[in-house]
């Protein structure tokens, strides 16, 4: 229990750090900071594969691309006066979220409602039809096969909007040297 | 964003970036065809791989990328990972079976059958997601400021 407690110490430590830096580089180094402590979070609740995502996604790729985007623009961020309407939105947001886990089952529990609904029947048949080890495969591919293909379709789609808005326009502009 | 004459003078990173990109790339191939028995599968064997690729651009720089994969293959790549999931299905359909049920695949081992979609749909969401990482990249680190 204690390597959890410190990993949500350092959590909290590094998103207050990164919400009252104005030096954006060093805030996009710390969110990939972030994103790999919750993998080790991740990984310490069993949840591997979320944790290997985590990693990947949020440390790996996810950091390049803020600082490719921070390339582009100033290093520094603005001061900007303090307002009091979005501090307020925020912390009610917030104050909703806390009360909001009163009310969750806790961490573990076998009584939960996810753990009554279709999740013992993937268990008992991911080894009975499949027999594979990783149950998590056989939701991801089989039993929510649908789900993955839209979510790859999703990929898809990021990636044509991506090319769409900024690799067009490169073009055009390479087109016209003159 | 790269500044590869900079990075290429920098030794310690461009040795250990040479020594690193092919496990990295073997890695992500375990992450891809494991992941039935380990942790993993396509999404995250598809990011690992794109990964790698990351790693080579932002040392040697993007030209160098593309002229391992070009902008047209990543393209490419992108539609056929999202085709090879959605064609499993309409193949299973073609052998008389619901959509996307893998045991259609082999009617005479229906376990194998199970295995085999399995494998395909993953190999599809990894090639998706590798070619969507990299499309992503190239467009951001392509950029110039102006």
């Amino acid at each position: 229990m204690p390597i959890e407690v410190l990993l949500f110490a350092f959590l909290l430590v590094i998103a207050v750090v990164v919400a009252r830096l104005r030096d954006l580089f060093a805030a996009a180094m710390l969110t990939g900071i972030f994103s790999l402590l919750s993998a080790g979070l991740f990984t310490l609740m069993d949840a591997v594969d979320v944790a290997f995502t985590e990693a990947a996604v949020g440390a790996g790729v996810s950091t390049v691309l803020l600082l490719g985007t921070l390339s582009l623009c100033a290093r520094e961020e603005r001061e900007k006066p303090l307002r009091l309407l979005p501090l307020v939105v925020v912390g009610v947001t917030g104050a909703a979220l806390l009360v909001g886990t009163l009310d969750m089952p806790h961490y573990g529990d076998p009584a939960a409602p996810i753990h009554q609904h279709v999740a013992p029947d993937y268990i008992a048949g991911t080894q009975r039809e499949f027999g594979l080890p990783n149950v998590v495969t056989a939701v991801l591919a089989s039993y929510r096969g649908f789900d993955t293909l839209g979510e790859t379709a999703v990929v898809f789609t990021a990636a044509v909007g991506v090319m769409l808005l900024l690799v067009e326009r490169r073009r055009q502009r390479g087109e016209r040297p003159h | 964003m790269l500044q590869p004459q900079r990075m290429r003078e920098k030794v310690v990173l461009r040795v250990v970036a040479q020594a690193l990109i092919p496990f990295i790339l073997l890695f992500a191939l375990y992450v891809q065809f494991h992941g039935d028995y380990g942790p993993g599968g396509g999404f995250q064997a598809g990011v690992i791989f794109a990964a790698g690729f990351v790693l080579y651009a932002l040392i040697f720089g993007l030209d160098r990328l593309e002229a391992v994969v070009s902008p047209r293959l990543i393209e490419v790549g992108t539609a056929l990972g999202l085709l090879l999931y959605a064609g499993v299905g309409i193949a299973t359909m073609l052998l008389q079976a619901n959509y996307l049920d893998y045991k259609a695949l082999d009617p005479h081992d229906p376990g194998h059958g199970l295995h085999l979609g399995i494998l395909l749909v993953e190999f599809g969401v990894g090639l998706t997601v590798t070619s969507s990482m990299l499309a992503i990249f190239q467009a951001f680190a392509g950029r110039r400021h102006d």
